[in-house]
């Protein structure tokens, strides 16, 4: 498979009628990386991913893929490059995991949705990546909340694009199904080559399994690069709003960020306040 | 040890030969259905003597009702309750409720509505009413959906309104009707309910050519409505034009449902009954529409003989559906309440 898809947005301006969510953004998406989009509540995090995929019109300024706007490219000959997991997929009910992981498969197929051997070894590679063979025909409303994100991640890889975007894959898991997907997300990137773009909630998670960090605020890029150099002091308190102390973790020499909050930190008084 | 490829290739034949059975199932009891009323009736013709009719030949007393009569009675019947079933389910499954039907949000109310008002008050007879249906059932649709729109269409503000639509078409019709002459109850109650009686073949042309030119087109899109029910951002990321899809689709399902409703009249809730009873037969994640709309050809042919033949008096095919829908409507508003129901 090819990772040398471009991905770029020039000068986007994006929002809701009036409301302006991201201003004036430019970014590149590094080809065959990991990159992790990070940045407060509301900051356009999700909408950024949603124009990057053609589900939002910028009002200013353009998305490249390979140099071609995205909203004029025909939606199939888009879906078969790049992918798109949303937040809350709605998985219809009573529907078997084969199933719903095979509607992975509908931009490769022709108007009466024909079913090929193709789309058969599409989607048994896709249960086999992810995990989930021993599940294909459960119910997918029957399973757990991990195994249901695995499930819907099946359905992306099916479509067998070079370029994934995942909103918040990791939202409502436990720690440990958190880390089971970013492993099978990372599986996949340094087997295939698939270039990913997540939008992730947890800073040292994405600071751990990310190549690359983009921190949103004020509706632009605040920086970007390697996480080592994204990750700062001054970066939490200029996007977040919260002081912080970054060490390295010991497990993975990533930076590694420990909040300050006014209580619970070591010398913190009663009253919430820090002793200097 | 089954490979996972196996394993899939199994559960998607097993899934493709539980539709095609069901698929099958109906098409030999819609066959059935459709030969007995072609036999029954007061006179019970013999099949043989249905078939030469059938072929042309002139059989004494059989010509005439089974030829005239009987025939496209059950042509109606066959072609009206697939043109509801489809556009139903299409309905149902483009807005992910079982409530979202034409028939529950106002659609059909408007086909017939617009109908009534042509007949009683400005005289109008046979393509001129199947238009003035088409382009009010056209009409209603958009109205909800210019009514419904607030950051875009959610699904249970628009059944909402459409009930509400619904409910306000039904008094205009019931209204018109009672300023109608020497209207007879029977005709009557074809605008209000649907009805077969009556049937000619200048009935049934305009719904057979525009089903000709609707159901291929309705079919086209299988791909793309299977998606729709994963959501509008995944049946987008999946390369459905969710506007677009949606655009055609409800042009075209509203396109069917006006044409059937302007030639039997509303047959009350066949196009809502008939998605779910397809979704319990072929199971989960099928898609309907074909199965719908034989369970639609399947409830009229069966509703009308039971209408006709079953009971001391002769009921309209729509007060037997009537009867059979009701309650499921009453225990489909009570789950939503519950859970916020799914197809």
């Amino acid at each position: 498979m090819t990772t040398d898809h471009r991905l770029v947005a020039q000068q986007l301006t994006l929002g809701y009628r009036e409301r302006t969510v991201i201003e004036g953004l430019d970014l590149e998406v590094p080809p065959g990386q990991i990159t992790a989009i990070v940045g407060a509540n509301a900051c356009g995090k999700s909408t950024l991913l949603r124009s990057l995929s053609r589900l939002l019109a910028p009002t200013h300024g353009q998305v490249l893929l390979d140099g071609k706007q995205v909203h004029r490219l025909p939606a199939k000959e888009l879906a078969r490059t790049l992918g798109l997991l949303p937040q809350s997929p709605i998985a219809p009910e009573g529907i078997a995991v084969s199933d719903l992981v095979g509607r992975g498969r509908t931009p490769h197929q022709g108007m009466f949705s024909r079913w090929s051997s193709d789309d058969d070894v599409a989607v048994a590679a896709a249960l086999d990546a992810t995990q989930t063979a021993e599940l294909a025909d459960r119910p997918v409303d029957e399973l757990s909340g991990g195994q249901r994100q695995r499930v819907w991640i099946a359905m992306a890889l099916a479509q067998q694009t070079d370029l994934l975007l995942l909103d918040e894959p990791t939202t409502f898991l436990d720690v440990s199904h958190q880390v089971e997907v970013l492993d099978l997300l990372t599986d996949l990137n340094r087997s295939r080559g698939t270039t990913i773009v997540m939008v992730l909630h947890d800073l040292n998670l994405a600071a751990r399994y990310a190549d690359r960090l983009i921190a949103i605020a004020g509706g632009t890029v605040h920086s970007s690069g390697e996480p080592r150099d994204v990750l700062t002091e001054d970066m939490v308190r200029a996007v977040f709003g919260l002081d912080s102390q970054i060490i390295t973790d010991p497990t993975s020499e990533r930076p590694l960020m420990l909040p300050l909050g006014r209580h619970g930190v070591v010398g913190s008084t009663a009253d919430g306040r820090r002793s200097q | 040890m089954t490979t996972t490829l196996e394993l899939v290739v199994a559960g998607r034949r097993r899934r493709a030969r539980r539709r095609a059975s069901i698929v099958g199932v109906l098409l030999v009891l819609a066959a059935a259905l459709f030969a007995a009323s072609l036999v029954y009736g007061r006179t019970v013709y013999p099949i043989g003597d249905v078939w030469a009719v059938i072929r042309g030949e002139e059989v004494p007393g059989a010509t005439f009702t089974v030829g005239r009569l009987r025939l496209p009675r059950a042509v109606l019947a066959v072609i009206a309750g697939f043109a509801f079933g489809l556009g139903g389910v299409t309905f149902q499954t483009m807005l992910r409720n079982p409530l979202a039907s034409p028939d529950i949000i106002g659609i059909t109310g408007g086909a017939s509505a617009a109908a009534t008002i042509g007949i009683v008050f400005f005289s109008l007879e046979g393509a001129q009413i199947s238009v003035l249906a088409i382009v009010a059932g056209l009409m209603v649709a958009m109205v909800i959906y210019a009514l419904s729109f607030k950051d875009g269409v959610a699904g249970i503000r628009l059944i909402l309104i459409g009930i509400g639509i619904a409910a306000m078409l039904e008094s205009v019709t019931t209204y018109v009707l009672s300023k109608a002459g020497q209207w007879d109850l029977q005709e009557a109650l074809r605008w209000l309910t649907g009805s077969l009686n009556g049937s000619s073949w200048s009935d049934v042309v305009p719904l057979l050519v525009a089903s000709l030119v609707l159901v291929p087109l309705l079919l086209s899109r299988t791909g793309a409505l299977g998606t729709l029910p994963l959501g509008d951002d995944t049946a987008a990321a999946l390369g459905t034009r969710v506007e677009a899809t949606r655009l055609v689709v409800v042009l075209a399902a509203v396109g069917l449902i006006a044409f059937a409703t302007a030639a039997t009249g509303p047959i009350a809730f066949v196009a809502f009954l008939a998605g779910p009873i397809a979704a319990r037969l072929v199971g989960p994640g099928a898609s309907l529409l074909v199965p719908a709309a034989l369970v639609g050809a399947v409830l009229v042919l069966l509703a009308d003989l039971v209408g006709q033949y079953a009971l001391d008096t002769r009921y309209p095919v729509g007060v037997v559906t009537g009867v059979l829908g009701a309650p499921y409507l009453v225990y489909l508003i009570v789950r939503t309440n519950r859970a916020g129901g799914n197809l």
